[in-house]
């Protein structure tokens, strides 16, 4: 006969039939259905509905039926209130049963029912229990006056039950006294300040008496108990820790964690120059290697623990290191946690049978524990000098293995060995380089770009490794894009001939297409400084770096030292307080380990883990993030000094925000760079209409005070353009139609200002005087805001360029075509008319932008008719740099969607007017025919916005 | 304390599910099903934290066993109870299996109860528990007073492991010492680690309660006795002969039975030993290992699809001894397509589903050696990734200790009853066997 077959029972009506059962009148039925209603309430079946029925059986002098029927109880109580009551009788009945083993059922089962009801019976029953003469009824009353705590504190206070458990400790059976340890150090625990536990040196001898005579659970109770107990002198410590040793011995592993846990706490009491002292840090070794030997769950607690030991006391464990090398059928976690400890165990006497055993490791299966065995050897060559020669040589034999995620675990490592030792392993980098393509890591790709901006002046074709990570700048992580940022105006202070380009495109995509805060104030500061003070930029960005210290990943102290006090516990095995993971008031209190013990510390000492106030904190390399700290050092530029030098930058406008900086960091070369700003059109536009475009954004703003608020007010106004598209000049009068006076010009909008650029030349034979210029109304208003400037008279052959500054205040009259505009020029000789058309993109306005819930909702507004379908052939860009080139014209991408292979940009454009124009880009990545839709209030806007379009991305 | 415990089959159906505290609800049940047994990854950590919850698991064939917790708990404690469960489990029914546990379920549900109460594990001894929790459950009714209170006493008394007036006709005991050999070797030979890992078991048949003496060479004590008369080196010139005269013990520890204060002080094993079979203590030595064997591998890549093997082992003891149950474990790589295998000696096998060559030999004498020399064909692949090779693995059961650790005494005294230590009759064994037992290639 088997239980098996209660499990099957799965038809309809069964709790019907399990009724009648139940109530049947032949003990064995009874029997049988009870199990079969347990059967069903392991597996999540709902059975409460037997309840009155299950109860009935209680009433029995079998034994097994009865616990059957407690369990059962335990379940379902709480759900039926009323009806446990029932069960109160019995189980007051069976706490006065001859039998100790009834009375301690009853008593340990009522304690686990939770109903207010039951627990008011249980109080004299229990009081009885804990005095009972059989010390098996005494060790379970123990626990249940923990059990009753946790279901009503009050109760337990108001009964005196403390001072009974309290005297329990007293009590001639161990086992008796390690449950009351237990259960009084559960209700300490949530009465932080109660001083319940109450430990003098009386109660603790009597605990280390049972000690020595309790089951190993037992030991284990009191040793923790043990553990929070503070010992008056040196003295009083020593005698504990000497009774506490030979549970080191002990098969048990937790107790013997737990006793280490006592010892680590008590000897941090004990004087250095001790005998003792030494002679219980050799005994201290053996147990936690023989740890290594158990099953693997708890080797991995144990491993967890030594990391913490280890970096508390690395001198126990410093001649062990084989016992932490990794076995073939080791599971992976422990595995990792041995590579973990074996490279804190790392020094010069064991460097050459470590780095043999991580080159091993790094050809193993397992991917991460790979990664952390190549991160291991980068982590040796840093601890131990007189290794990284061979620690870089491995690396570089590993790199040439090709596996892609060990090529980039090696060039992250590689990067802080370069930290670590400057000037001494450069020569690798050609083989670094060698591996850029297979880099699709941001971790990896930031540290190769790192390398690369901090090694440029001897990388040749830095500028092109760098130009080339730029091109996807939008879709790499943060990480990568701030090592991008940096590395390239590293290489622009290195080599600013050839990288100007470069370092504007950089700076102009970090400030203005970049959501991120710390990518845009960073890139900010670079434009600041490199246009106010080169040399100080020099200063600041390829500044000397501190050197890394060896130790890594190190846990901070006062968390290591209460991390110590916990050994053994879930919070050891996390590597993190309590109160971290456990809800409410437990273990919320933070244990601290005893004061050091004051006499005899001298220099000699060989503790190297004690980080007293005296020793610097080792400086940790953060495992992660370390990028932004490192790299900008952005402490080094005394914060005072830069803000009154914005100041006049700001007022000054932006004019040369690259130029006049230039100048005096090249010297001689300025000439050639002065004529590359004005000469190229793309750059030079940007930088000539700065200075138009700042105190537009300024006069928002009136003379903020520091550089800051400025910072942000550009980041959300005015924006740095790259450069609007300016058509070039077309000849608009011709001289046979104006007695010799040819007009050709072009619209262009300079940093929110629309200027009518115009060249006159005077083909006649005599000279010309007096202009003036006046437009006939025209759809957007436009008008000069200026009279023409033409100074000096323009003689014979003489051509003169004049830009002519518009405002869009003027009257406003629908023309056909919209874009229209009719021009009168006046001369000495006599008075002209033309018309030309202007693009619509002179009208679009900086703040363009709009936010995306806006556009949204916008776009649903708009009725469809008002949608307009166009073809932009033959463009041969992709999504970023076409958006980038729009933006230039104020047509703003708000977002960016990719849908099968399909990029999707959604942009929007205002008109000076105060028209908003929606437009939807699609772009087929191979298909060189962007679909375009706009969608317009004003729907016959749109074939000239479309013109826009086509002429920003054709040009 | 521990909230609760689980038994799942490995379906991840609840086999077992009992709870001990008010915040282990039943939706604990289900997040271990969910993110450890349906997870699709192999198992990261042992224990897993899932929305503030800890669990706690340990595998047994393919039943998982989970305890669970809401606060900060003992974890060394947590696994050592749930090997303890597996031990009583096996010691009550058996195997641990689905169809064991369905079988016995009512019982586990009763030693759940009894073993833990409100998360704190209480005595766990199966020979004390066997007294009272039995799987008929019908003793228990007919205990008298007497037996009833000598229950209670040895579940709870000093001596929780032994119960009081055992008799036998024979007073027997049998003594194994077993070893196992671990070790980790390079390709040119040269020992990485090395260490063995030993236990002695003991199946003692004693009437009464008997005191005993364990006795054994180990280092600190004869040199303590060796104090008054000889001198130290007396231990060093004998390693030549017939072995040492004392070993080095890194470390020991020992059944809850074993005095620990007395064996911290003195040095001496003193114990009142358990009833039938257990383990009286482990230990383990790192020094001056005899290592039966020796592996020495010759592994050469013949172009793209071919490779050579050559593997010579050789054995290290006496030649009157004989080693058993010798198998060598040669991994090949995962694209394998054929396999000749020559050797003098056994019978090797290519496994291609344990993508090994496995090469067995019942029985060969010390000093003695033997050879296999294998060429394996391998598909062209274009896996970038070179072949891990894992390391050469060896097993074997030898008739001596490795660690050279010998038996001097085992005494038994017994002031009640009338018999003496002569009247014992005691059987000692050494066996040695393998650990991981590895030779890289």
């Amino acid at each position: 006969m088997t239980d098996s077959k209660y499990f099957t029972t799965t038809k309809k009506g069964e709790i019907f039939e399990l009724k009648a059962e139940l109530n049947s009148d032949k003990k064995e039925k009874k029997k049988e259905a009870v199990k079969k209603v347990i059967a069903s309430m392991t597996v999540g079946k709902d059975v409460s509905a037997l309840f009155p029925d299950v109860v009935n059986c209680m009433q029995t002098d079998n034994l097994e039926l009865k616990k059957l029927v407690y369990l059962y109880l335990m379940n379902y109580a709480k759900s039926q209130p009323d009806m446990a009551i029932m069960a109160v009788n019995t189980f007051v009945k069976d706490c006065e049963d001859l039998n100790p083993l009834i009375r301690a059922l009853a008593v340990r089962t009522m304690g686990c029912i939770r109903v207010d009801k039951i627990t008011e019976y249980l109080c004299e029953p229990l009081r009885k229990c804990l005095k009972d003469e059989d010390p098996y009824v005494r060790k379970t009353a123990a626990v249940c006056v923990a059990k009753l705590h946790d279901i009503n504190a009050q109760l337990v206070e108001d009964q005196g039950f403390l001072d009974t458990l309290k005297d329990l400790i007293s009590d001639s059976n161990p086992m008796v006294v390690a449950n009351a340890v237990a259960a009084l150090s559960e209700i300490a625990e949530s009465h932080p300040n109660s001083n319940l536990l109450d430990l003098n040196p009386q109660t603790i001898n009597k605990l280390l008496t049972a000690l020595n005579e309790c089951t190993e659970w037992g030991q284990i109770f009191i040793l923790d108990c043990l553990a929070s107990y503070l010992p008056r002198d040196d003295r009083e410590s020593q005698s504990i820790c000497e009774r506490v040793t030979p549970r080191l011995s002990h098969a048990n592993s937790a107790v013997v964690l737990s006793a280490v846990k006592v010892l680590m706490k008590f000897m941090e009491m004990l004087p250095k120059d001790l005998d003792y002292y030494g002679t219980l840090l050799k005994k201290l070794a053996p147990p936690l290697v023989t740890l290594l030997s158990a099953e693997p769950e708890l080797q991995y607690v144990a491993l967890r623990n030594i990391n913490l030991i280890v970096q508390k006391r690395p001198e126990i464990l410093k001649h062990e290191m084989k016992v932490f090398f990794v076995k073939y059928n080791d599971p992976i976690y422990v595995k990792l946690e041995k590579l973990d400890i074996m490279i804190r165990l790392a020094s010069q006497a064991n460097i050459a049978q470590v780095l043999a055993e991580l080159k091993e490791y790094a050809t193993e299966v397992d991917v991460d524990f790979v990664r952390k065995a190549v991160r291991a050897i980068g982590r040796c060559a840093i601890k131990v000098e007189q290794s990284a020669e061979r620690c870089v040589s491995t690396l570089l034999d590993l790199i040439q293995t090709k596996v892609n995620y060990v090529v980039q675990e090696a060039i992250v490592v590689i990067k802080d060995i370069f930290r670590k030792y400057p000037n001494k392993y450069e020569s690798v980098i050609a083989t670094l380089c060698e591996n850029l393509d297979s880099l699709d890591e941001p971790e990896a790709r930031a540290a190769m770009i790192w390398i690369v901006g901090e090694y440029a002046e001897r990388i040749d074709n830095a500028d092109e490794l760098l130009e080339s990570f730029l091109e996807g700048f939008h879709d790499e992580s943060t990480q990568v894009q701030l090592q991008l940022l940096t590395a390239i105006v590293k290489l622009f202070l290195k080599k600013p001939t050839e990288t100007q380009e470069l370092v504007q495109q950089v700076l102009s995509l970090a400030t203005q297409d970049s959501d991120n805060p710390d990518l845009r104030d960073r890139g900010y500061i670079y434009w600041r400084l490199l246009s106010t003070d080169p040399v100080a930029a020099k200063e600041v960005v390829l500044a000397e770096k501190p050197l890394i210290s060896e130790e890594t990943d190190l846990i901070e102290p006062t968390l290591l030292e209460e991390l110590i006090c916990h050994i053994g516990t879930l919070a050891s095995v996390y590597h993190k307080p309590p109160s971290a993971f456990v809800e409410g008031s437990r273990g919320v209190q933070h244990k601290r380990l005893p004061p050091r013990a004051g006499s005899g510390e001298s220099t000699e000492s060989p503790d190297v883990g004690q980080s007293g106030p005296s020793e610097a904190p080792p400086a940790v390399i953060p495992s992660q993030g370390d990028l932004l700290g490192d790299l900008l050092n952005l402490d080094l530029a005394p914060p005072t000094a830069t803000v009154p030098s914005v100041q006049p930058s700001m007022q000054m406008g932006a004019m040369d925000l690259l130029g006049g900086g230039l100048d005096s960091l090249m010297g001689d070369e300025s000439d050639t760079l002065g004529g590359d700003i004005g000469g190229s059109p793309s750059m030079g536009a940007g930088l000539g209409a700065a200075p138009a475009a700042m105190p537009a954004s300024l006069g928002g703003a009136p003379a903020v005070g520091g550089g800051l608020g400025d910072l942000f007010d550009l980041g959300g106004g005015v924006g740095m353009p790259t450069g609007s598209y300016v058509a070039p000049k077309t000849v608009w009068l011709l001289a046979m139609k104006a007695k010799g006076l040819e007009i050709s010009g072009t619209f262009a909008r300079r940093g929110g200002i629309i200027q009518m650029d115009l060249s006159l030349t005077n083909k006649a034979m005599s000279v010309m005087t007096d202009f003036a210029i006046q437009f006939n109304r025209n759809s957007f208003g436009l008008a000069p805001a200026g009279p023409l400037q033409v100074l000096t008279p323009l003689s014979p052959n003489q051509t003169i360029d004049v830009s002519l500054p518009l405002s869009t205040s003027g009257p406003v009259m629908k023309m056909e075509p919209l874009n229209n505009l009719q021009v009168a020029v006046k001369n000495n000789i006599d008075v002209f008319y033309f018309s030309c058309q202007y693009p619509l993109s002179l009208l679009f306005v900086e703040d363009g932008k709009m936010d995306r819930q806006v556009f949204l909702a916008t776009w649903k507004d708009i009725p469809n008719d008002n949608e307009a379908q166009f073809q932009i052939k033959d463009i041969h860009l992709n999504s970023d740099v076409a958006s980038n080139k729009l933006q230039g014209s104020n047509i703003f991408t708000i977002a960016k969607r990719t849908v099968e292979g399909q990029d999707m940009l959604y942009q929007s454009v205002k008109l000076t007017n105060g028209i908003w124009v929606l437009a939807e880009m699609r772009i087929q990545t191979g298909n060189p025919n962007y679909t375009l839709s706009i969608k317009c209030r004003a729907p016959e806007v749109c074939p000239f916005v479309y013109q826009c379009y086509e002429l920003v991305l054709k040009n | 304390m521990i909230g609760g415990l689980f038994i799942y089959n490995h379906k991840g159906e609840v086999l077992i599910s009992r709870v001990y505290r008010d915040d282990i609800g039943r939706n604990a049940v289900d997040a271990f099903r969910v993110n450890v047994i349906h997870a699709r990854q192999q198992v990261r950590s042992p224990v897993t934290n899932i929305a503030r919850t800890s669990f706690f698991h340990v595998k047994r064939s393919n039943i998982w066993l989970a305890a669970v917790t809401k606060q900060n708990v003992n974890a060394a404690m947590v696994f050592e109870f749930l090997y303890k469960m597996c031990d009583v489990m096996t010691a009550y029914f058996g195997k641990i299996s689905e169809e064991n546990i369905k079988n016995n379920f009512v019982l586990i549900y009763e030693l759940l109860d009894e073993i833990l109460d409100f998360g704190y594990p209480q005595n766990s001894e199966t020979g004390a528990l066997k007294t009272f929790i039995t799987q008929q459950g019908i003793k228990s009714q007919h205990h008298t007073k007497e037996e009833q209170s000598q229950i209670t006493s040895q579940v709870t008394g000093q001596i929780g492991w032994r119960r009081e007036g055992i008799k036998y006709r024979r007073n027997e005991l049998f003594l194994d010492v077993l070893e196992s050999v671990n070790l980790l070797m390079s390709p040119q030979g040269q020992v990485l680690s090395a260490h063995v890992s030993g236990r002695v078991v003991m199946k003692s048949y004693l009437s009464g309660m008997p005191e005993c003496k364990f006795g054994m060479n180990d280092k600190i004590v004869i040199d303590k006795q060796g104090k008054g008369g000889t001198t130290d080196d007396s231990g060093k010139s004998e390693l030549g002969g017939s072995g040492k005269q004392s070993i080095a013990i890194d470390d020991c520890t020992f059944h809850q039975c074993v005095r620990l204060s007395k064996f911290d002080s003195e040095r001496s094993i003193s114990f009142i030993p358990p009833d039938g079979e257990y383990e009286l203590m482990r230990y383990r030595t790192t020094k001056d290992i005899i290592l039966p064997f020796r592996v020495i591998p010759l592994v050469r890549e013949v172009g793209r699809t071919k490779l050579e093997v050559k593997v010579v082992i050789k054995s290290n003891f006496k030649p009157s001894l004989l080693a058993q149950k010798i198998e060598v474990r040669i991994p090949t790589p995962l694209n394998t397509s054929g396999v000749q295998v020559i050797c003098m000696k056994g019978k090797a096998k290519y496994k291609a589903s344990e993508n090994a060559i496995v090469w067995k030999i019942k029985r060969m004498a010390g000093m003695k050696e033997s050879q296999i020399s294998a060429e394996i064909e391998l598909l062209p692949t274009n896996d970038k990734k070179k072949w891990a090779r894992p390391p050469i693995s060896m097993n074997f059961e030898v008739p001596f200790a490795p660690s050279g650790l010998k038996v001097r005494y085992l005494k038994v005294f017994e002031p009640k009853l009338n018999y003496s230590d002569h009247d014992v009759i005691k059987w000692v064994r050494y066996i040695g066997r393998s650990g991981i037992y590895e030779t890289r290639c």
